[in-house]
């Protein structure tokens, strides 16, 4: 306590970092979501053989695991871990890709319409307000069923464009509150346009737009895991979490752990994604913290 | 109330056209026109090409196009599906009820669960009991829904022998049961898909209502009907449960469109014979106009479900405008 009179005062991110470094599920996350990045990162270095390869169709239809295929292989004798390692690489470039997109889109129309004119703010949040109501997944379906296999890229960006409406209603309510305080109203009144109060706003919205943006990454994985389970998005042999448990369901009663590895490897990943998620939200936003505890204890 | 019923409900009709024109450009963007894609690789007649192109439209501008899809799709025509020859609408009616059973009954479980687990961590925040049902309510929440009925169907229907591992009926048993053994066999059917969509479900209601608890019980009126001396649990469940259950019904009209995507996965795990198993058979087979109803269908309920939402907040509290 007394250090803190002498020492100067951590910045704002500074604080927010060790008040996430205290929680150890936010922490336990943070560590396995780098280790699966890294994890896809390094697939072609550390996958122990060819995921397309099928070595014996025949003598190693759906092994079990052994130690050359340490999570057995599928019902063409493509080993899963290999498989396994690269069907990271498209979830997770989905989720972050698409969720960056999504919040860059959300936040630019969130401060378009909190600090443009009632006229714009009203046309926007209207549009908003429809598009929220749009049934996302059966657009996405419709949308993704004109292709026989969908290039990455256009996955990506379909996410993207039908997933932002979210964040723009968040982003426009936090800076309208923003815009609404003392300091603000001085920005104003000491001759800042738009563009300067943008500048001053962007940090204290930040931590509404990262909180979003992570919790948004594991929804994502989900959701294209999902659309790959239904046969759409990058087709075979590609491998991707999604359609990898499509062809386990296949051998489902007779080699289960070929569906089982990839829905366990989505489940971890998500709960990491939220983990970490969580942890920065009440990392960055102390005050919901102490509402909630108070209302805890009380 | 009846203005603001109104403007929700001319915003409903919004979206249902908004969706109705997303699908005629998704129509157009579809690579070559359905029907005609391979009639010069078959040397069809020109003539009668040109014939079947009249007949559907395709030779008229877009904008004529658009207009008749949208005249079409307010008469309730949205097309007829390649591969079964029938209206889609027609296909898509006679298996709604299927899907609004899988629906409610999952919706049914996943309420009772969801506010069971809040209510046990509500009254001891902070211990272990609610961190361990944290952990388990962020684990479900985390999990693919499809991948989670893969699981039930090895472990409840194999292993353990159970439950059917799938369809609604057993196949030529149930025409000889009687009226109550008909019941009882779809019920025997219902129980993994129900809970497989309930289980999703139930996390996130969990995850809401706990916060909703804790507010409730932080809050004044509860400080004050302790203070009157009321005992803990005539607090706990005519006060602050009371309030915390007031948004339920907007709860469910908002979980609309999760039931429906959670529909279509759940469907097909265990083939169960509703709306989401046949847009998914549409998917495999391409079947343009009958996934392009399903998605039409699909905007109808979710703009239905928003609607008995807003109409709920807005009866519990009259402030609520939006």
């Amino acid at each position: 306590m007394t250090a803190g009179l002498v020492a100067p005062s951590p910045t704002p991110w500074r604080q927010a970092w060790s008040r996430f470094a205290r929680r150890w599920p936010a922490v336990l996350g943070l560590g396995a979501v780098l280790l699966i990045v890294l994890a896809a990162l390094l697939a072609p270095a550390i996958a122990p053989h060819d995921p397309l390869a099928m070595p014996d169709p025949v003598g190693l239809r759906a092994a079990p695991p052994s130690w050359p295929h340490l999570l057995g292989t599928d019902a063409f004798s493509r080993d899963m871990l290999s498989r396994l390692l690269y069907g990271a690489r498209v979830s997770l470039a989905v989720g972050i890709a698409s969720a960056l997109i999504a919040v860059l889109l959300g936040g630019a129309v969130g401060f378009a319409a909190g600090l443009g004119s009632p006229a714009v703010d009203a046309l926007l949040m209207r549009g908003v307000d429809v598009a929220l109501a749009l049934p996302r997944v059966f657009i996405l379906l419709a949308a993704l069923a004109l292709w026989d296999d969908v290039p990455l890229g256009a996955i990506i960006l379909l996410i993207a464009l039908t997933g932002w409406f979210g964040v723009s209603r968040l982003v426009r309510s936090h800076v309208r509150r923003l815009a609404a305080e003392p300091w603000a109203a001085a920005t104003t009144a000491l001759g800042g346009g738009r563009r300067r109060m943008m500048r001053h706003l962007l940090p204290h919205v930040a931590a509404t737009i990262i909180v979003s943006a992570t919790l948004d990454i594991g929804n994502i994985i989900l959701l294209e895991a999902g659309l790959s389970f239904l046969g759409l998005g990058l087709g075979p042999p590609t491998p991707t979490w999604g359609n990898m448990i499509l062809e386990g369901r296949d051998l489902l009663f007779t080699a289960p752990w070929v569906a089982l590895t990839p829905g366990l490897a989505l489940t971890v990943t998500v709960i990491a994604f939220n983990l970490v998620g969580d942890g920065l939200r009440d990392a960055l936003d102390p005050r919901a913290v102490a509402r909630s505890a108070a209302g805890g204890v009380a | 109330m009846a203005r603001f019923a109104f403007r929700r409900l001319a915003a409903a009709l919004l979206t249902v056209a908004l969706v109705v024109s997303i699908t005629f450009v998704l129509a157009h963007l579809a690579p070559g026109e359905p029907m005609l894609a391979d009639a010069e690789r078959f040397h069809v007649d020109p003539a009668r090409v040109a014939r079947v192109r009249a007949e559907f439209g395709l030779d008229r501008p877009l904008a004529t196009q658009y207009a008749m899809y949208l005249g079409n799709a307010i008469r309730g025509n949205l097309g007829e599906s390649f591969t079964m020859r029938r209206p889609a609408v027609a296909l898509l009616l006679e298996r709604f009820p299927h899907t609004a059973l899988l629906a409610g009954a999952a919706l049914l479980i996943a309420f009772a669960a969801g506010i069971a687990v809040a209510l046990v961590q509500a009254t001891r925040p902070g211990s272990w009991t609610d961190a361990l049902l944290s952990g388990a309510t962020l684990a479900f929440h985390s999990t693919p829904t499809f991948w989670l009925g893969l699981i039930l169907l090895v472990v409840c229907a194999q292993w353990l022998g159970w439950l059917p591992v799938g369809g609604m009926t057993t196949p030529v048993e149930h025409q000889a049961m009687g009226a109550m053994g008909r019941m009882l066999d779809v019920g025997r059917h219902l129980v993994l898909p129900a809970l497989t969509l309930a289980l999703v479900q139930t996390a996130e209601i969990a995850r809401y209502q706990r916060g909703a608890l804790l507010d409730a019980l932080g809050s004044e009126f509860v400080r004050a009907a302790r203070a009157k001396g009321l005992a803990e649990r005539a607090v706990l469940v005519r006060h602050a449960l009371r309030s915390a259950l007031a948004p339920v019904v907007t709860l469910a009209g908002m979980s609309v469109p999760a039931l429906l995507a959670g529909s279509v996965l759940v469907e097909s795990v265990f083939g169960w014979p509703g709306m989401g198993r046949l847009t998914r058979d549409a998917i495999v087979s391409r079947d343009y106009n009958l996934i392009l109803a399903a998605a039409v269908a699909s905007a109808v309920l979710v703009a239905l479900g928003n609607l008995v939402a807003d109409l709920a907040a807005h009866a519990l509290d009259p402030r609520t405008t939006l």
